[in-house]
């Protein structure tokens, strides 16, 4: 007789862990029971990702882009799973060479965005790009892994945490990531990945106080709604595409600090 | 004035620091008796007018329009229309020609233009003399260089105009605000529509005639004057394809629900409730002026003020004391007086704002001290205030007051000075003290601001990016990264589209 195999249960990613909804619901997708997150789990995700922004954001940058490089390492070693998950072989090493793309940005972006000022005056005056904070990102459905990777690498890379509603229909190459992220260096709580209705899940992110940004990449309908749901904190709404590559998506999630200091003997 | 005594130290001092009055000439400027709206390079008659007035005596100054739907929507095709025939074609070094000639232009005209923004705004002279103009001319002179010069600004980017830019500006910087916001539009290769603040909108007004002067061609900036309405109007009109605004945050707010969906792209520099941090180690006699300096600026009508003093436990004293003492020597009164270091208040209605948080600050249990001195009897006038033990969640701790008025608070560490200092949904601007170069860095580091000012306050340029965090708006304004929010871009999907 042939051995049964051992499936797996698809679990949400929160600050680290793989709980299930705290609702008990799921839905069927890709022929699999899948975890539907509820609006507590979106908050859970947006306090995990808070309390793991500071750290992640303080990291040196050499440092932050050697993890992301990790990542690309993690993902290459599950080629194999990942291109069941999505279009094939081709898409995962898209995204993996995109994932190093990002990771060599890392310690640069600073001096393409950045600038020093020449002011008419005697200070020191330099401008630096620092992350926004917690990021709400709605994957696109299509393609399902590099889509997903195209998101939330810029946002990592300019030290952000993530809180990603995984695309509705294919929510499994989402799930395989968070454990690749899992055995990663990504410190608990920077990805943080919810499956189910995005329609009960986006609005809760587009509102929520403590989220400084929200990616409209896979919002279809409902953008206009989810846009005046972010004035609420006068959120920055990107309007991601789902293969885009350049340090303007990086620049889109930075703020930009000017710091003065007088000049004097 | 010749009397002197002996101090203490034996330095020989006047008896006391009354000035005699040293007005600065009004005659300068001629005002019409009524204005139009500026469209299409012609003066058209508004349909509706209100009285602008002078705050410092109430006395009216001139009739302006309110406009209409219709006036904006005049406006808005005649930006349209100049965009279209010619002005997105002119150039780049001649758009940059006429850029540097309006620069010229405001440096020539400039004690008319600080005179008309005193009398019109409330501000001291020495103010809009030393400060307002000299940056708004500045400004232009900047992003005139720029026009030629934004394929090298945007490498493979390919840089291009957005179109009409409508453009809606506040009260307290009435033409620098003006100058933030039309030299880099201009710069782009935009035309703007403009809307001055309903309170402000003579230098505007005057600024036409730098335009005529310039010879910039008709159209490619049109201003209509008028109230929240009038901005609404911009906000909403179907020819305007980007949205750059200077205000409060609730205003922020409702205009970017308003846009949400259209596509349109916008910029929102809103208000501030800045930490000014002094730490036990920094020089107390700068750094007293740098608290002056950073709350009773322009009446504290600035978004960036440091109206939230944070002093080191173990000189709370000798700050307060000193901050006291400077506050009695602080000469408030007639802002064409060029001894005047604090103006009128801007309008009734915002002096009646900060009258209600005063007045709760007061019943929050906050302890008042005002500088003593004579107001004027006709006007809008307050007193230079501080309030002492305040805690962080009393209203003149949270909110905006946007008038003279600061709350003094204490910290122990660095790092309670950092929580308390980002303890608030703004983040415009912050200031530091201290005279340990590492803790500089250490605090800007974590300062959730779009500037820091360390070891000063208050300074501008055009060459130096200005916008907030959080609460405080999106966008930069100044330097290279203020001419993103006018320029289309490849490969950028960057906030505001």
């Amino acid at each position: 007789m042939a051995r049964l195999p051992v499936k797996k249960t698809y679990k949400l990613f929160i600050g680290g862990a793989f709980p299930r909804s705290e609702s008990g619901r799921t839905y069927e997708a890709e022929g699999q029971n899948v975890a539907r997150a509820s609006r507590k789990d979106a908050r859970d995700a947006v306090r995990a990702a808070r309390a793991a922004f500071p750290k992640w954001a303080a990291m040196t940058a050499y440092n932050r882009g050697q993890v992301l490089y990790r990542t690309a390492e993690m993902v290459e070693a599950r080629t194999a799973e990942f291109a069941e998950l999505c279009s094939g072989r081709d898409e995962v090493e898209r995204s993996v060479d995109r994932v190093v793309w990002y990771a060599g940005w890392a310690d640069k972006f600073a001096q393409v965005i950045g600038s020093s000022n020449p002011v008419a005056g005697p200070y020191f005056n330099f401008t630096v790009p620092e992350p926004t904070g917690v990021v709400a990102t709605l994957a696109p459905d299509e393609p399902p892994l590099l889509g997903l990777v195209t998101r939330i690498a810029p946002a990592l890379t300019g030290g952000n945490a993530v809180v990603v509603v995984a695309s509705e229909t294919h929510p499994l190459a989402a799930i395989e990531l968070a454990e690749a992220l899992a055995t990663s260096d990504v410190p608990g709580g920077v990805v943080n990945i919810l499956t189910g209705h995005r329609e009960e899940l986006a609005p809760w992110l587009a509102a929520h106080m403590d989220v400084n940004a929200i990616d409209l990449a896979g919002a279809d309908g409902s953008a206009p709604d989810l846009e005046r749901a972010a004035a609420d904190n006068v959120k920055r709404v990107v309007r991601g595409r789902a293969d885009a590559q350049s340090p303007w998506e990086i620049a889109a999630f930075v703020e930009l600090k000017t710091v003065w200091h007088p000049v004097g003997r | 004035m010749t009397d002197l005594e002996h101090t203490s130290d034996s330095a020989l001092v006047p008896k006391d620091w009354t000035y005699a009055p040293a007005p600065e000439a009004r005659d300068i400027v001629t005002l019409a008796e009524r204005y139009g709206h500026f469209v299409g390079g012609e003066w058209i008659d508004a349909a509706e007018t209100y009285t602008t007035i002078s705050p410092a005596t109430e006395e009216p100054l001139a009739e302006v329009g309110q406009a209409t739907p219709a006036e904006v929507e005049q406006a808005v095709t005649a930006a349209r229309a100049a965009f279209d025939d010619g002005w997105s074609s002119v150039s780049p070094s001649e758009r940059a020609k006429y850029l540097f000639r309006i620069a010229r232009v405001l440096q020539e005209r400039a004690r008319e233009f600080a005179v008309l923004e005193s009398l019109n705004g409330g501000k001291p002279i020495k103010e809009s003399r030393d400060v307002d103009l000299p940056l708004a001319a500045a400004h232009f002179f900047y992003y005139a260089g720029w026009a030629d010069k934004l394929e090298y600004a945007f490498p493979n980017q390919r840089p291009r105009p957005i179109g009409v830019a409508g453009q809606i500006i506040p009260w307290n910087f009435p033409l620098l605000m003006l100058a933030w916001k039309i030299a880099p539009a201009l710069a782009a290769g935009n035309t703007v529509v403009l809307k001055p603040a309903e309170t402000t909108p003579l230098t505007a007004l005057l600024f036409c005639d730098v335009l005529r002067q310039a010879e910039l061609p008709p159209g490619v900036v049109n201003i209509v004057t008028g109230d929240g309405s009038t901005g609404a109007a911009i906000v909403t009109a179907g020819g305007v394809d980007k949205i750059a605004f200077t205000g409060s945050t609730e205003v922020g707010k409702a205009i970017q629900r308003e846009l949400a969906g259209t596509g349109k792209k916008l910029t929102l520099e809103l208000g501030g409730k800045a930490a000014n941090i002094i730490f036990d180690d920094a020089a107390l006699d700068q750094a007293v002026e740098g608290i002056v300096n950073g709350i009773y600026f322009n009446q504290g009508h600035v978004c960036c003020a440091g109206s939230r003093l944070l002093v080191q436990e173990s000189i709370y004293e000798p700050v307060v004391d000193k901050l006291k003492r400077r506050l009695a020597t602080l000469r408030v009164g007639d802002p064409l007086d060029k001894n005047s270091d604090v103006g009128a208040i801007n309008s009734k209605q915002q002096l009646e704002k900060i009258r209600e948080l005063v007045a709760a600050g007061e019943e929050e249990g906050a302890e008042i001290y005002q500088a003593p001195c004579r107001l004027p009897e006709k006007g809008y006038w307050f007193a230079p205030t501080v309030f002492t033990n305040v805690a962080q969640s009393y209203r003149i701790a949270q909110e905006e007051i946007f008038g003279p008025v600061l709350s003094i608070l204490t910290f122990r560490t660095p790092d309670e000075a950092v929580e308390k200092a980002n303890n608030t949904p703004y983040g415009l601007s912050a200031g530091v003290w201290t005279e340990k170069g590492s803790r500089i860095l250490w605090m800007a580091e974590r300062l959730r601001a779009g500037v820091v000012w360390a070891n000063t306050y208050n300074r501008f340029d055009p060459s130096s990016p200005f916008g907030g965090y959080k609460e405080s708006g999106f966008g930069r304004e100044g330097g290279r990264h203020g001419l993103e929010p006018y320029l289309q871009l490849d490969e950028s999907e960057a906030f505001g589209g």
